[in-house]
């Protein structure tokens, strides 16, 4: 909800500044809260005294969805996860192939970008490059709930009323991990898939009852585990570490099954109007002073070789208590979605909201 | 000749606000809407005409009984708007002396300064399990532990009936506002008891009023989007989150916008009938000169 009315602040924003800033070049940013913080800007600004930033807040199906209602004209660079590239591109032709000469490879990490490139090419062009990586997980109050070890300590009738959740694809995939399947080996075919997504369904109608309330955000989030109301929770490890800052009980547990990674990528919008400024974004955000900076203000690691080393110290201290080296060989990075798939996760998601509960 | 030529024009540029706001923000979109939801998407961008987002609809009870408990729980919210309203509407219209009578409106308009969502953030504050009353309650010892007051059906009718019963109200003032007390006194000096002039004079005379309020209030709360999802948590099911949900998360624009007409002829459906079963018409009562 506060990205709603962030939006709707910045759209007024955008509607006001548009008749005043004409003569110098705009970069309009559709991204995610706390990816353009204020500092960054200010610093972009100076530097580039002829762009203006815009900023737009918002999530990965909206994104796509205003992308989409425009045929990719309104933002000259959008940050969708690398999952959200391919099928995207395949149906509603909304981005627009990345020339990598423009972008200064050597400072991202080979593996990110490899990961990147073999989920963002179609027909040989490149449509997507990484910005910042992390995973999703359990956060758990250790004060109070102190064995959670993975996805299924939601359900834990020791914690019931205490967990909460988000009701969206994540923790489809996070509960089929423990149950013991491997979603992303089902995704080519398609009635194994449902097959695996009706046991799941199953499982989280009758978890509901544990479930405290479904959370929508970041800011949900943390207030139901900062107030105590929650112990144990689905959760972006960003937030998290944030949480741990303002209280160490709170520690972010990647589940046994491995945490979910997903890498948010920039991709420069298929009507996009100011590329050059765009390309300027990228290579600017990710030189190493700058990605101290964001990475302060998202909690997330950028995609740079010593991404980690370039966290604040705080969240250095939180992402060293909460992974050790196992479990970032474990980590289970997203794996495009088929077409198809993502309306079968849908009715899923709709069965288990739908059902009742006390 | 150039008297009416002059009165012609006058009527058509005082008409022409009116009908361009109709047929551009209205008409147009509504065109557009009913188009998308004939659309059948058959592969990638590939598209065929037909009937099969709403057969979809009807085939899956998630989608209709979703419907049916919105429509259900909007009408419950209109009762008890009504209830909670008219004798709020009474006392400033009929029993406040005059001067206290524009504060007392005023009063009942402020809450609308606030935005929605701040009064919806309002409410959460209020009766989460940390919040206020949960508080107070463990502190004058009427409950042991902590109570959670959100994220129930009882929840969701209360914020909604806080939310639309100005909606009620004004229309409901402004129609008891015109009516003579001589008549109230003639129903008693007649010899009728204190119901029965409510129920023969009173209720009567109100009516245009009433049913005009019911209308906005049930069509406002069945629309509603905010309110439900934020204090109904893991059990609100309302069929706006619904269109949300297939235009947005889905990228289902297609059922996204059959949804959206169902919603608009379900409510229309649902004011007719209740026009209907009170032997009221639209002529009647809100068009009554």
């Amino acid at each position: 909800m506060k990205t709603t009315f962030a939006l709707a602040a910045t759209t007024a924003l955008a509607l006001f500044m548009a008749g005043n800033a004409a003569q110098a070049e705009t970069l309009r940013l559709l991204t995610w809260g706390g990816y353009a913080p204020d500092n960054v800007i200010k610093l972009f600004e100076e530097a580039n005294p002829d762009i203006t930033v815009e900023v737009t807040l918002s999530n990965n199906e909206e994104m796509v969805a205003k992308l989409r209602a425009t045929g990719g004209a309104g933002y000259d660079l959008a940050q969708p996860s690398h999952d959200r590239i391919f099928a995207a591109q395949q149906e509603y032709n909304i981005y627009k192939p990345l020339d990598l000469s423009k972008i200064e490879t050597a400072n991202l990490a080979p593996n990110l970008l490899d990961g990147v490139k073999a989920n963002a090419t179609i027909d040989g062009a490149l449509y997507a490059v990484p910005h910042q990586w992390g995973t999703s997980g359990i956060v758990a109050d250790i004060s109070k709930a102190p064995n959670v070890k993975g996805w299924g300590d939601l359900c834990n009738p020791e914690y019931k009323g205490r967990t909460s959740m988000r009701l969206r694809r994540t923790i489809l995939l996070g509960t089929a991990f423990s149950l013991g399947k491997d979603p992303f080996a089902l995704y080519g075919d398609k009635a194994a898939y449902q097959t695996m997504l009706d046991e799941v369904t199953e499982k989280l109608i009758a978890c509901k009852d544990n479930v405290k309330t479904y959370w929508n955000g970041g800011d949900d989030l943390s207030t139901l585990l900062l107030s105590g109301e929650v112990v144990v929770s689905e959760a972006w490890d960003s937030t998290a570490f944030k949480l741990y800052g303002q209280n160490k009980n709170l520690v972010y547990v990647p589940p046994e099954t491995g945490a979910l990674a997903w890498i948010d990528t920039f991709v420069i919008p298929r009507k996009g109007e100011a590329d050059d400024a765009a390309y300027k974004w990228i290579n600017f955000v990710m030189k190493p002073e700058i990605v101290k900076l964001m990475s302060d203000s998202t909690g997330a690691i950028a995609a740079v070789s010593n991404g980690i080393d370039l966290l604040p110290d705080d969240k250095q201290a939180a992402v060293k208590a909460a992974f050790d080296e196992q479990d970032l060989t474990n980590l289970k990075f997203f794996a495009n979605i088929p077409a198809g798939l993502e309306d079968m996760e849908g009715k899923a998601l709709e069965r288990i909201k739908a059902a009742t509960s006390n | 000749m150039a008297r009416t030529d002059i009165g012609k024009l006058s009527l058509i540029l005082l008409f022409a606000p009116f009908a361009l706001w109709i047929a551009l923000l209205i008409i147009l979109p509504q065109l557009g809407i009913g188009y998308i939801s004939l659309r059948e998407k058959v592969g990638p961008g590939e598209y065929t005409f037909g009937f099969a987002n709403y057969i979809a609809f009807l085939s899956e009870p998630i989608y209709w009984n979703t419907l049916l408990r919105t429509a259900w729980m909007s009408i419950l919210v209109t009762a008890m708007a009504l209830a909670v309203g008219f004798p709020v509407a009474y006392y400033i219209a009929k029993i406040a002396r005059r001067r206290a009578r524009a504060a007392l409106f005023l009063m009942c308009l402020i809450p609308l300064w606030v935005s929605d969502l701040v009064r919806a953030f309002g409410w959460i504050v209020i009766l989460r399990e940390t919040g206020l009353v949960s508080t107070f309650l463990q502190k004058i010892g009427l409950v042991g532990g902590p109570v959670e007051l959100l994220y129930n059906d009882a929840t969701v009718v209360m914020g909604l009936v806080y939310t639309v019963v100005l909606f009620m109200i004004v229309p409901l003032v402004s129609t008891l506002d015109g009516m003579d007390n001589s008549l109230i006194e003639a129903g008693y000096n007649l010899g009728g008891s204190r119901f029965t002039v409510f129920r023969r004079i009173v209720v009567p005379y109100a009516m245009p009023g009433i049913v005009a309020g019911c209308i906005i209030v049930f069509m406002l709360t069945a629309g509603s989007y905010l309110t439900p999802i934020l204090l109904g948590g893991k059990n609100s099911m309302w069929f706006t989150e619904q269109i949300y949900e297939q235009f947005v998360t889905r990228y289902n624009w297609e059922s996204g916008a059959t949804f959206g007409v169902l919603l608009l002829v379900f409510t229309s459906f649902v004011v007719w009938l209740g026009l209907r079963l009170t032997g009221q018409s639209l002529a009647s009562t809100v068009a009554k000169d």
